[in-house]
């Protein structure tokens, strides 16, 4: 079942979302398909976050439809995400692993040794036993990467996940985000960082002020940026 | 003729009546609080996640119902369990279990106002993580109780605190009957009406000694819980 039921391609048409008299995303058009890291970037404020709650189907559009593998309602058993704050349970780092691997249905039985081997593959299976909380922001973020994984996702969602990370976190969470994106999961991440969209991409959505305003692959951006808005972000320029 | 020396000596040499009645004020007041535990952290919990209409109301009465008068639970309980009240038939009026009864409706306001608040700060803190796992309504419930156990420890106690201090529900319900229904509360009022000050003012002292014990072991295993899993 799982295999019909993919939530491959995300589609998103003709899609806005007002809050209040605020318009946070203006008749966005996308298209979100297997294959490389797909890297949302803009100025802050340009609705980036709220793009991708709608695309993992936390918020509804107020108007336009978003389909997942051409359904409008999902489950969303295979879409996962990471914020830029992750919140850790109050437990043991393990624990954490395991509520997630519970809330996805993983067998009791099988728990203990999904969130080892998890913890292992976000280089925590040290830190198995420290409480959550009492981990650096760096771990706090790979354990957040580790419980996204237990869902065993399909899409995987990163809003702004090194934004308040040093470069050597920074670079711990890339490895994992650029391994899991290998193993082909589909990686979908908001970010300001235009070294890490350089890095990680991918192609590019390119935001400005809920507006797409362009969708191209890195390469491209980077170096031949159609429109104005882009080129000034890619130069460095303060686009507002 | 008791003096302050023969209170004392009264608590420091074991004598078996103060400590059945400390016994029954402990067993009367710990089960009390577990009791409306059992309905009010739920009942806290779901006014926090759950909206529905009068939500605020019930909110409202719940947070009034905070400072209930003592003597007025103990008259509407007593009310319910006299001969003729529809609960008379089970023969509890002047029990401890009537007693349990009537502290646990005091407390139970105190509980669920204080969880409501905790687990909707810890719900705005965990929403978008718990909706992104697709965790459901019981289970969130369930996590966001465990999360705050060590903030819910200061809840019960804050319960707790308020069953063992009170005099008015145990006094009308349980009728402070010698070696029965008689607790600390009942036994101060008694003995100060008597005129027997130093024996209420030792009695006074064990009330605030076991009070703080409890206290310090509540607090030993929120600091031994907070050590181990954050």
């Amino acid at each position: 079942m799982r295999a019909l039921q993919t939530d491959l391609p995300i589609v998103l048409d003709d899609v806005s979302l007002h809050a209040n008299e605020t318009t946070i995303i203006r008749h966005v058009a996308l298209v979100l398909s297997p294959g490389t890291p797909t890297i949302v970037v803009g100025p802050n404020g340009s609705g980036k976050s709220t793009l991708i709650r709608l695309a993992m189907g936390l918020i509804a559009p107020t108007t336009g439809h978003i389909t997942w593998g051409g359904r409008a309602e999902s489950d969303g058993r295979r879409r996962a995400m990471v914020f830029q704050r992750p919140v850790m349970l109050r437990r043991l780092a393990a624990a954490n692993v395991a509520y997630a691997l519970k809330v996805a249905g993983i067998d009791r039985a099988v728990r203990t040794e999904r969130a080892r081997d998890l913890l292992d593959r976000v280089g925590l299976g040290d830190l198995a036993a420290r409480p959550a909380r009492r981990l650096s922001g760096g771990e706090q973020q790979r354990l957040a990467l580790a419980r996204a994984l237990a869902r065993d996702p399909e899409v995987l969602f990163l809003d702004e996940p090194t934004a308040s990370l040093d470069p050597a976190a920074t670079k711990a969470v890339e490895d994992i985000v650029r391994a899991v994106a290998q193993s082909g999961v589909k990686v979908v991440m908001a970010t300001h960082d235009l070294g890490q969209a350089r890095r990680m991409a991918g192609d590019i959505v390119f935001l400005v002020r809920g507006r797409v305003a362009e969708r191209t692959d890195a390469e491209r951006f980077f170096t031949a940026p159609a429109t104005p808005e882009a080129a000034a972000f890619v130069r460095g320029d303060l686009v507002i | 003729m008791p003096d302050g020396a023969s209170a004392l000596s009264l608590v420091l040499g074991g004598d078996p009546a103060l400590y059945a009645i400390v016994g029954l004020s402990l067993l009367v007041s710990l089960s009390a609080t577990a009791l409306a535990a059992l309905v009010a952290l739920p009942l806290g919990a779901m006014l926090a996640l759950v909206d529905f209409p009068g939500r605020a109301f019930v909110v409202v009465v719940i947070n009034a119902f905070m400072g209930l008068p003592p003597v007025v639970v103990g008259l509407a309980v007593f009310l319910l369990l006299s001969r003729s009240g529809p609960l008379g038939f089970l023969g509890l009026l002047f029990s401890p279990k009537a007693m349990i009864i009537a502290q646990a409706l005091l407390v139970l306001p105190i509980i669920a106002a204080l969880t409501r608040q905790t687990i909707e700060d810890l719900w705005a803190e965990y929403r978008d993580e718990l909706t992104a796992m697709r965790v459901g309504p019981a289970a969130r419930v369930a996590t966001l109780l465990w999360d705050a156990r060590f903030s819910l420890l200061t809840t019960l106690l804050a319960g707790f605190g308020r069953a063992a201090a009170e005099v008015g529900t145990v006094m009308i319900v349980g009728g402070n009957i010698d070696g029965f229904t008689r607790t600390m509360t009942t036994a101060i009022a008694l003995e100060t009406s008597k005129g027997d000050l130093p024996l209420a003012m030792g009695l006074g002292l064990v009330l605030i000694t076991v009070i703080v014990g409890v206290n310090t072991a509540a607090w030993g295993v929120r600091r031994i819980g907070e050590l181990k899993s954050g």
